[in-house]
């Protein structure tokens, strides 16, 4: 089953609610998925800045004196917000790769939840609820993000195997369904160069999308690429740094609705998910078609 | 259950009777003493109109009902909203979410906005009318249900239909009437494809009397039967025939 959420605001004034309405969203696709929950969030952009969301098994342990440390290993000092399991590392942007390997050798099993310019991956074992609430979701602001709550068909239920997952700068993405060729696109991405975290069947389609835009292609035509080259069942929901995209597949098994007003644009695997939105009742409802792209960008 | 009202009904404007009707608020006591409340209903009770508000896209409202009532639904509901209906009248003021009325024996079930996927599968008996659109699969297995929509149908739909009839107003999606047995499929719109051993039939006088009597009981007023074209089974997939083989 997993049920999937995403919201793309238009209107600033809402932007300070943006983690609220999000977690609001995905408490109340708790039933489709008790496994493990995720949450995306686009912060509005800050300048020079640059995050990496970082999670460790034993926090206390691993982030202690981690900021000291990264700052001694690159030279400059670099922010570093616990959230319980989690961690935001902020340095400059192009301090980027240097702290990602720096935390890669310093704490090896520190694991990389996404990076970028705005986002802050959070996922964990557990229900939507408690995930929020853990990681104080409610109270972030920002201009979109996507979420997740999962019931396991494909690999383990673990912090890696919980959604969005993220493969790029500031890209991320959330699945509803299973693919049948993740096997052969995952060897082929490996060939490319790409990275892989886990055996998961959505990370192959995260990888591959951002393979896709990393050769140039648009958020939109990205999407397009995976009606022929992904096989299987999918909704996806996805995240960049400015835009936010649905794709489902052309049997459209898995369930979609969405909802836009002059405020925002949501996702969510069911109505429930929509009812709380503000204005819903006069916002445009439609199940996106299949096989059809569909994207926002800012 | 002390927490159950009865008062009259707060929509008069949708009530042309001013009886009592037995509200429910979905937003004050669980879907399950709604439901519970629905089946708990003896022949013959007094009990005949109720009224569900706020259901906020729940699940299985009004699921299993077999008395003649009819249950006034205020919003929009989610999965299997009216299944397995036995006779009662469920009108959604809404959307419906996947498989309304699936599984129906008997009844009418009218959606006055959008159907999700699957809409009266496997329907038994009734009528299942749809004032928007209903997306993919609508009527699948259909075993002698008679679906009405207003709008558009999606693809796949009526897809191993054993009978019954499927009415559409608008348009039809890919691989309508997919290895459909003995079901009427009529629409008035273009049809995207037909599915394996879906034809189109011609429509004889007693084709054109049936669907009128649909159109009429459906309120798709002004709508003429002779405007849709008829699609069924060309029955060549009945039995099994070797030179099919590859396609398996």
């Amino acid at each position: 089953m997993c049920g999937i959420v995403g919201l793309f605001l238009k209107d600033k004034s809402l932007e300070p609610q943006l983690g609220s309405m999000l977690s609001e969203m995905l408490i109340s696709l708790s039933d489709r998925g008790p496994d493990s929950a995720g949450i995306a969030i686009y912060g509005a952009p800050s300048g020079n800045e640059a995050k990496i969301t970082i999670q460790a098994a034993k926090p206390e342990h691993d982030f202690r004196n981690l900021e000291a440390e990264l700052a001694r290993a690159i030279g400059t000092p670099v922010n570093i917000a616990v959230k319980s399991t989690h961690a935001v590392v902020r340095t400059t942007p192009d301090k980027i790769d240097e702290v990602r390997e720096a935390i890669q050798a310093l704490r090896p099993d520190i694991r990389i939840m996404g990076a970028g310019d705005v986002v802050e991956i959070y996922k964990e074992v557990g229900l939507p609820e408690a995930v929020v609430d853990r990681f104080g979701v409610r109270s972030m602001t920002g201009t979109h993000g996507i979420g997740h709550t999962r019931m396991a068909t494909e690999s383990a239920v673990t912090t890696m195997g919980a959604h969005p997952f993220s493969t790029g700068a500031d890209q991320c993405l959330v699945h509803n369904g299973s693919l049948s060729n993740h096997n052969n696109v995952r060897r082929e991405l490996i060939r490319e160069g790409m990275k892989f975290e886990t055996e998961n069947d959505t990370e192959v389609a995260a990888a591959y999308l951002s393979s896709q835009m990393a050769h140039g292609k648009n958020l939109g035509e990205a999407l397009e690429g995976t009606l022929s080259d992904l096989d299987g069942f999918f909704t996806f929901v996805v995240g960049t740094k400015n835009g936010f995209g649905v794709v489902r597949d052309p049997i459209a098994c898995k369930p979609a609705v969405m909802a836009e007003t002059d405020q925002y644009v949501a996702f969510g695997s069911e109505y429930r998910a929509l009812t709380k939105l503000p204005g819903i009742d006069n916002a445009k409802v439609w199940e996106p078609e299949p096989a059809t792209v569909y994207f926002w960008e800012h | 259950m002390p927490a159950i009202n009865v008062s009259k009904a707060t929509h008069e404007q949708d009530h042309e009777q001013s009886r009592a009707s037995r509200v429910f608020d979905l937003a004050e006591m669980p879907l399950r003493e709604l439901n519970q409340a629905l089946h708990d209903l003896a022949p013959g009770s007094n009990e005949t109109a109720w009224e569900v508000l706020h259901p906020k896209g729940s699940h299985s409202v009004a699921v299993g009902v077999d008395q003649p009532i009819t249950i006034d639904v205020r919003g929009s509901v989610g999965y299997y909203c009216g299944g397995m209906n036995d006779g009662s009248t469920i009108t959604v003021h809404g959307s419906a979410g996947p498989g309304v009325g699936e599984n129906m024996m008997s009844g009418l079930i009218t959606v006055k906005g959008d159907a999700s996927q699957y809409a009266g599968a496997t329907g038994r008996g009734g009528l299942l009318v749809i004032e928007g659109n209903a997306s993919s699969r609508c009527g699948i297995s259909m075993k002698g249900i008679d679906i009405v929509v207003h709008g558009n149908i999606g693809h796949m739909s009526a897809f191993m239909a054993q009978s019954g009839n499927l009415v559409v107003l608008g348009d039809a999606g890919d691989a309508l009437g997919d290895s459909i047995y003995e079901a009427r499929l009529f629409v008035r719109g273009k049809v995207e494809s037909l599915g394996a051993d879906c034809i189109a039939k011609e429509m004889r006088p007693e084709h054109l009397e049936l669907l009128q009597g649909l159109l009429d009981r459906a309120g798709a007023t002004g709508v003429k039967a002779a405007e849709f074209k008829r699609y069924g089974s060309a029955r060549t997939l009945y039995n099994f025939n070797i030179d099919n083989a590859d396609a398996y």
